[in-house]
């Protein structure tokens, strides 16, 4: 260790979704998510200028997504999508000092009043809408 | 490998006795953290600061670590006990329900030595919020014996983000301070906050400013560690979304 080193957590502390609760696990999705949604639309440009392919180009590209990796890809795709949709929603209002309780003089244990139940129901709907998202969309695409 | 020493004290029939795991580090000579283990007879009242100090004045003196005033109120004694970042005076050992108690510096600041860290960063940023009421200079020097009254509504407006005692602990277990070396951080935020919402203030364009930029505000994705981990009830995240409901005219 440098003696000038700043002693910074890093990214494994910043990716650490175990220490401090339902919120910082909400945090680290929505990063990922985030990021996993940004390489899908990056993707997803490039499956769709097969087009200039032709319709042969396009088909044989769109039969990747017939296949059972292709539908494991799409669950998780549908998965992200609900997720930081929803959860991004939470986040905008909390960001806009929405929900996240009113100032008041503290009193011992000190339970912070952002971090909150609806905060918390928030973040809870976001998994579980994602999860039924993901098993409906399973549903239809294995079920064919 | 971790060192191990064991302190010969009397025991008394409600004690137990515990593994506490020290970091050491001296930047001066160490390239890396090492672990000592010292076996340390505590009761149910015993507080990690204690346990330390015991390990200070039965073996090992060179062990550094800052304190003062033992009761939650000084802001010095922050570092990470077994694993989240508390104050070491106000965290008993039984609370944490371990017979091993790991304690290590707090993140995100430099270190002196073991468990003592540099505070230059968490002082620069606190002052640069203004941390103080910004009225118009006239109305103070013309006439010094003018008093501003406040009513107990306003009070409550600020009095929690008024509790900070600049531990640092919010400091140490936000996200963004883990990688960003520029970040404001939650305990300068929440101070520019309790200053904005106190009805004696003028400074809040003054103070948005401070904290409209790339490394401010926007920096906050609102994962709530710092209210998590404050000893004092501050809650800074709240008073950091306050600030960004004003900055995105969600609030007036
Ligand atoms: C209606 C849908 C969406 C909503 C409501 C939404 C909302 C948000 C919000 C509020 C954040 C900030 C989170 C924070 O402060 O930590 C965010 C981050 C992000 N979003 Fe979205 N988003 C949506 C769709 C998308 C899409 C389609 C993409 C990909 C193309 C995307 C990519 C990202 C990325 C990369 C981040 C940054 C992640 C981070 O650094 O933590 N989002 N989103
Ligand atoms: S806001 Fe809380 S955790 Fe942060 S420095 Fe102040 S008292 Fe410590
Ligand atoms: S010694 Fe003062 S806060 Fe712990």
């Amino acid at each position: 260790m440098n003696p000038h080193d700043e002693h910074k957590e890093g990214i494994g502390g910043m990716a650490n979704p175990r220490r401090y609760g339902i919120e910082r696990v909400a945090y680290w999705l929505m990063r990922l998510t985030g990021l996993g949604l940004l390489g899908y639309f990056i993707a997803h440009i490039y499956e769709t200028s097969n087009i200039l392919r032709g319709r042969v180009g396009w088909e044989e590209f769109l039969d990747l997504t017939q296949t059972t990796e292709g539908h494991i890809f799409m669950t998780l795709v549908i998965g992200m999508c609900v997720f930081h949709t929803v959860n991004g929603i939470r986040i905008m209002l909390g960001h806009g000092g929405i929900g996240v309780g009113k100032p008041a003089r503290p009193d011992y244990p000190y339970i912070p009043a952002s971090q909150n139940s609806r905060h918390k129901i928030g973040i809870y709907s976001a998994i579980v809408l994602a999860a039924i998202a993901m098993m409906y969309g399973m549903a239809v695409m294995f079920g064919e | 490998m971790a060192q191990a020493y064991e302190i010969d004290e009397k025991k008394t029939p409600t004690s137990k006795t515990i593994t506490l795991r020290i970091a050491r580090f001296n930047p001066e000579h160490d390239s890396d953290t090492t672990f000592m283990d010292f076996s340390v007879n505590v009761e149910k009242w015993t507080t990690v600061l204690e346990a330390i100090l015991d390990v200070k004045q039965h073996f090992d003196h060179s062990v550094a670590v800052r304190y003062s005033c033992r009761q939650a109120t000084c802001g010095s004694c922050g570092m990470v006990i077994n694993g989240k970042p508390r104050l070491a005076c106000f965290t008993k050992v039984s609370e944490l329900n371990s017979d091993t108690v790991t304690v290590e510096p707090m993140h995100n600041f430099p270190i002196i030595r073991d468990l003592a860290v540099r505070f230059d960063r968490l002082f620069n940023t606190h002052h640069k919020v203004k941390p103080y009421l910004i009225r118009d200079d006239s109305e103070i020097t013309s006439n010094t014996t003018k008093e501003l009254l406040q009513s107990p509504e306003e009070l409550e407006q600020f009095i929690q983000f008024s509790n900070c005692i600049k531990c640092g602990l919010c400091n140490s277990a936000c996200p963004t301070m883990a990688t960003d070396s520029s970040f404001v951080g939650p305990q300068a935020l929440a101070q520019a906050y309790r200053y904005v919402a106190d009805s004696r203030d003028k400074g809040k364009d003054t103070r948005l400013k401070i904290i409209d930029e790339s490394h401010g505000i926007w920096r906050c994705h609102f994962a709530g560690s710092c209210s998590q981990v404050c000893p004092k009830g501050v809650d800074p995240a709240m008073g950091i979304q306050f600030l960004r409901g004003y900055m995105l005219g969600f609030r007036s």
